[in-house]
């Protein structure tokens, strides 16, 4: 994984796969604190107490076709080489909420990447969870949520390539104007 | 300083392809569409399927064949990542693996187009990726 979008995409695999409807992507960042902060909250399956233990062990996985789960390790590994934590908690039938903050300005963070190609993908090949992602910056926030964004298009498709292409600029633009600077 | 995009944006947008979208007619029965899965697990992921899932998207799209594209899980194929299934119309599906762009063309042209099998294809000894 070269990138935290990429990181971002495979962390939502989780919440999909504890079936959640609702999923909630918050990203912060300070240059003041010279900070990044990541927060993944779903409304999913949740883990049991024993479960969310091993969570963050790479050799171990809910899945039966392969013996590891790399996850939340590997995103694990990469936020403490840059000097911060990850923090899972979760309740059975509640969801999951993963938090990290990482230093913005370390030689090893990954650099945020393709952002909003990664959202459009999760949105487009999800139609029934509700993606809700915010970024703020010093200079400003932005908040996307797909249920406004349905509530656009009505009948049109998400999944549509015309439309897909639109909301990938959309929230491309967006973020340049608030100056992202992961 | 140039306008940046907004949901009105989109709704102005939405109005001029559902015309464009009526004169496609896609059929309701998803039976009746070519089925891509990407996987995208970790191991997907950390191989290139965003890409990959991304170009399946454009160039289906300008070569006008309707697809339905969703993402899935790990097949248990990490090795040979990233892995694609497809299922075209009254077919069983067919696990394609190591696809790059290059590979994913071919599969384009070759097998979605004109059913051709092309190398790459992982033999099927899985019960269903949904239930991994």
């Amino acid at each position: 994984m070269t990138e935290i979008s990429l990181h971002i995409m495979d962390l939502v695999q989780n919440s999909i796969r504890a079936k959640a409807s609702f999923i909630d992507i918050e990203v912060s960042e300070s240059l003041q604190k010279n900070k990044l902060y990541i927060q993944i909250t779903d409304n999913g399956i949740g883990m049991s107490a024993d479960v969310l233990k091993k969570a963050s062990d790479p050799f171990f996985t809910s899945r039966t076709t392969r013996k590891v789960g790399l996850g939340i390790s590997l995103y694990k590994q990469l936020v403490e080489q840059c000097n911060g934590t990850v923090t899972l908690t979760s309740h059975e039938g509640e969801g999951t909420k993963l938090s990290s903050a990482m230093d913005l300005n370390n030689i090893d963070r990954q650099p945020m990447g393709d952002i909003s190609g990664v959202l459009v993908l999760l949105i487009a090949a999800n139609t029934g969870i509700q993606f809700r992602y915010s970024h703020t910056t010093e200079k400003g926030q932005y908040v996307l949520d797909t249920k406004e964004i349905k509530n656009t298009l009505g009948d049109t498709p998400v999944n549509d390539p015309g439309v897909m292409k639109f909301i990938k600029e959309m929230i491309h633009e967006n973020l340049q104007e608030i100056n992202i600077q992961s | 300083m140039t306008k940046v995009k907004s949901l009105a944006d989109l709704k102005k947008m939405q109005e001029d392809l559902q015309a464009k979208l009526k004169v496609r007619e896609r059929g309701t029965d998803p039976e009746g569409y070519v089925r891509i899965k990407v996987a995208m697990a970790t191991c997907g992921i950390a191989s290139g399927a965003k890409g990959v899932m991304e170009f399946l998207i454009d160039e289906l799209d300008k070569r006008n064949i309707d697809t339905l594209i969703t993402q899935t899980g790990c097949m248990g194929y990490c090795y040979a990542e990233p892995t694609i299934e497809v299922t075209l119309p009254n077919k069983e599906p067919v696990v394609f693996g190591y696809v790059d762009i290059r590979k994913a063309d071919e599969i384009i042209e070759k097998y979605i187009k004109n059913g051709e099998f092309v190398e790459g294809i992982i033999p099927v000894n899985y019960e269903s990726i949904d239930n991994n």
